[in-house]
């Protein structure tokens, strides 16, 4: 498989990574590296790891061929990547629960998560519920607003949830929040970063806990289609943890093209969107310990992004996707939210599956690709999270009066209530 | 004079000297101003103009605050620059650059450190470039004669202590305690070891910060430290009880 290891050097993919990190923190660092190496040596570890996952969150997820899209398209022939069937429903648990191991390891007893969808907040807090540990989930006010399911269910779980009213509200101010805490906490908090960026060892080791997806899906593709390889490997790029996951399995495949789907909002004109590496829009920058493409201005001030999906709503990207795209092996689209609502509006009616927003990005990149190639070819998109979650912005999105009317007279009955 | 020649020069007269702080534009370049002629007239020593961040994630929640404020009122670097170079024009003491490193990095070191000598600075604080990570930085800031001030923590240990020792110059900012500005620290025994073990590592001036906010704490410095790092006592006075009760507080640590 293709070695995430063997292309870091001191912490940097390419010019990308570093641990920008203020002086308080070097020293946790230092253990959390020492203790991550430690463990990625160990075999059991990992056994350990799948273990865990196989008997807590239906793992290994199967692939489902979209049968009836696929042949509408008249194309590429589409398999889907299922880690919406997580625990959970998305593939967050497999990096919370990763680190989760981690923390016994290092006898740490208190979560702090920042996130963006909620999915990452959820996950943490199921991960801190099962494995005793406190747990501190910081979360953009703006996202409160936008996943506000996800909110009761972390607070149900045990979760103490802060809402961040810095900056623009979102991830990255989220991100900021959770480092503050830290730098107060590391005696006995562990950061659990939610994606593939900040600073080393973070982009590597949610990558590695990740790569089961990958792994998984090349076996599993092996058994399916022997001597074959997929025509394109496709995830959607938050911060680029579960395209990390899958891309590892098929990095190492010449004739696979390896394609991100980032938030293309509103388009790519203005700055409604969140498309760093897709046409090139981000700069190079250093915030939240680690040096990659933002989108800023010519200050260095990050901008505001927008997303139907809260999940891909985020300035940065995993340095190790800026080291791929500058070297040409990832290709970047950029979906806008009218063709990701029309994508999502698809899948569940011709295949009776319900993708989450930041997921229908991939798929939204996927119906595009496939009417161009043969019917023999053979795309696998990860199917990142299941949109349960998503309700509310869904139906905002599908114009569904009867659950207006049902939201409504819910409202009602709560205000009589008091 | 270097630096820490100037510092020393300094300390002939008093035993600890004040370094105070604002975020340039907050609440406007004009309070800055005012904030600037008072601590001239308390006889403060060195400055930090902070170059306002999107992302301060070091700073605690009143600078956050004020770092987005300035940003919303549309500071834009160059008024940071335009600021310091009128300080260093009308009063003696040190300006000091504070700020995050993406703020440096996009206008290029090389260019930044050539235009915070030009208006005056005399060194950089940048609290999320610890000294490993791009030494085209240090570079930099060496080649136009500014140090870069190193932070020594409780957390780190005494290897590391040296090392940053190896690597200071001019003088070095020891953090008084774990956590992000703008929260009270009790000077006590637990700081004092601090600083001792700070002492053993660094033979250039120490500057004590994160928490002084009395003259008790600065009286507590005395003998132990060179240089009383005031913050967010000042920003909070002004916030709260307006540039006259700043003005005291001041007054009262000098
Ligand atoms: C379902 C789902 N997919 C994707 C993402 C994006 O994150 P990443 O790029 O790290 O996979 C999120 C983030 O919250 C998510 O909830």
């Amino acid at each position: 498989m293709w070695d995430i290891f063997a292309i870091e050097k001191n912490g940097y993919y390419g010019r990308y990574g570093g641990a920008y990190i203020p002086e308080i923190l070097h020293t946790t660092i230092e253990e959390l590296k020492s203790a991550f190496d430690q463990a990625r040596r160990d075999p059991e570890f990992w056994h350990a790891y799948e273990t865990l996952m196989g008997s807590y969150s239906c793992r290994p997820t199967p692939i489902t061929h979209l049968e009836n899209i696929s042949r509408d398209l008249g194309g590429a022939q589409i398999y889907l990547k299922r880690e919406d069937l997580n625990q959970t429903g998305a593939h967050k648990a497999n990096n919370v629960f990763g680190q989760g191991l981690l923390m016994q390891r290092m006898g740490k007893n208190r979560v702090i998560a920042e996130t963006g969808a909620g999915q990452h907040g959820v996950a943490s807090a199921t991960m801190a519920a099962r494995m005793g540990f406190k747990c501190t989930i910081y979360m953009g006010a703006d996202d409160v607003r936008r996943q506000r399911p996800n909110v009761f269910w972390m607070q149900q779980l045990g979760a103490e949830v802060i809402t961040v009213e810095d900056g623009t509200r979102t991830l990255k101010d989220a991100i900021n929040a959770a480092m503050r805490d830290w730098v107060g906490s590391m005696d006995h908090s562990h950061y659990v970063l939610g994606t593939a960026c900040g600073p080393h060892p973070y982009p590597q080791m949610v990558s590695y806990f990740q790569s089961i997806i990958g792994k998984e899906a090349r076996k599993q593709w092996e058994t399916m289609f022997p001597g074959e390889q997929p025509t394109a490997v496709i995830a959607c790029v938050g911060g680029g943890s579960n395209a990390m996951g899958l891309f590892q399995g098929f990095l190492d495949c010449d004739a696979c093209k390896i394609i991100g789907a980032e938030a293309g909002g509103r388009g790519l004109e203005g700055h409604a969107h969140a498309a760093r590496l897709a046409q090139h829009r981000g700069t190079e920058g250093i915030a939240h310990g680690y040096r990659t493409y933002f989108l800023q201005d010519e200050d260095g001030q990050m901008r505001d992004t927008h997303s139907v999906a809260a999940g891909l709503d985020y300035v940065g990207v995993s340095p190790i996707l800026s080291y791929l795209s500058d070297i040409g092996r990832l290709q970047s689209e950029a979906p806008t939210d009218v063709e990701v609502i029309a994508a999502l509006k698809k899948t569940i009616q011709r295949e009776g599956i319900i993708p989450a927003l930041e997921s229908s990005h991939a798929l939204a990149a996927a119906y595009r690709l496939a009417p161009t190639l043969p019917t023999s070819a053979r795309l696998l998109v990860s199917l990142s999270g299941r949109g349960d979650k998503d309700i509310f912005t869904i139906a905002d999105a599908l114009h569904d009066p009867a659950w207006e009317d049902f939201i409504t007279e819910t409202a009602e009955r709560y205000k009589k209530k008091r | 004079m270097n630096l820490e020649q100037h510092i020393r020069e300094r300390l002939k007269k008093k035993p600890v000297l004040v370094m105070s702080h604002l975020i340039c534009g907050y609440p406007s370049l004009d309070d800055n101003r005012q904030m600037l002629q008072i601590m001239h007239d308390a006889g403060v020593d060195l400055v930090e103009f902070q170059f306002p961040f999107s992302e301060p994630s070091a700073d605690g929640p009143v600078f956050t605050r004020a770092n987005q404020k300035a940003l919303d009122a549309g500071t834009r670097v160059a008024d940071c620059f335009e600021l310091m170079a009128w300080a260093s024009s009308k009063f003696s003491f040190m300006p000091v650059m504070m700020g995050y490193t993406n703020t440096v990095i996009q206008y290029g070191e090389d260019a930044f450190c050539q235009k915070i000598a030009a208006c005056g600075g005399r060194a950089l604080i940048i609290p999320d470039h610890p000294p490993e990570e791009d030494t085209q930085l240090l570079a930099a800031a060496k080649a136009h004669g500014l140090c870069v001030i190193m932070l020594m923590t409780p957390t780190n240990t005494d290897e590391r202590l040296h090392t940053l020792g190896t690597k200071a110059s001019g003088f070095v900012y020891g953090v008084a305690r774990r956590g992000v500005t703008g929260a009270k620290t009790a000077f006590d025994t637990g700081v004092a070891t601090c600083i001792d073990r700070y002492r053993h590592a660094t033979s250039l001036p120490l500057a004590i910060g994160f928490g002084i906010s009395s003259s008790d704490d600065v009286a507590f410095l005395k003998g132990r430290a060179e240089i009383a790092v005031v913050g967010t006592a000042f920003l909070t006075a002004w916030e709260t009880s307006g540039p006259d009760a700043a003005k005291q507080l001041l007054a009262a640590l000098t």
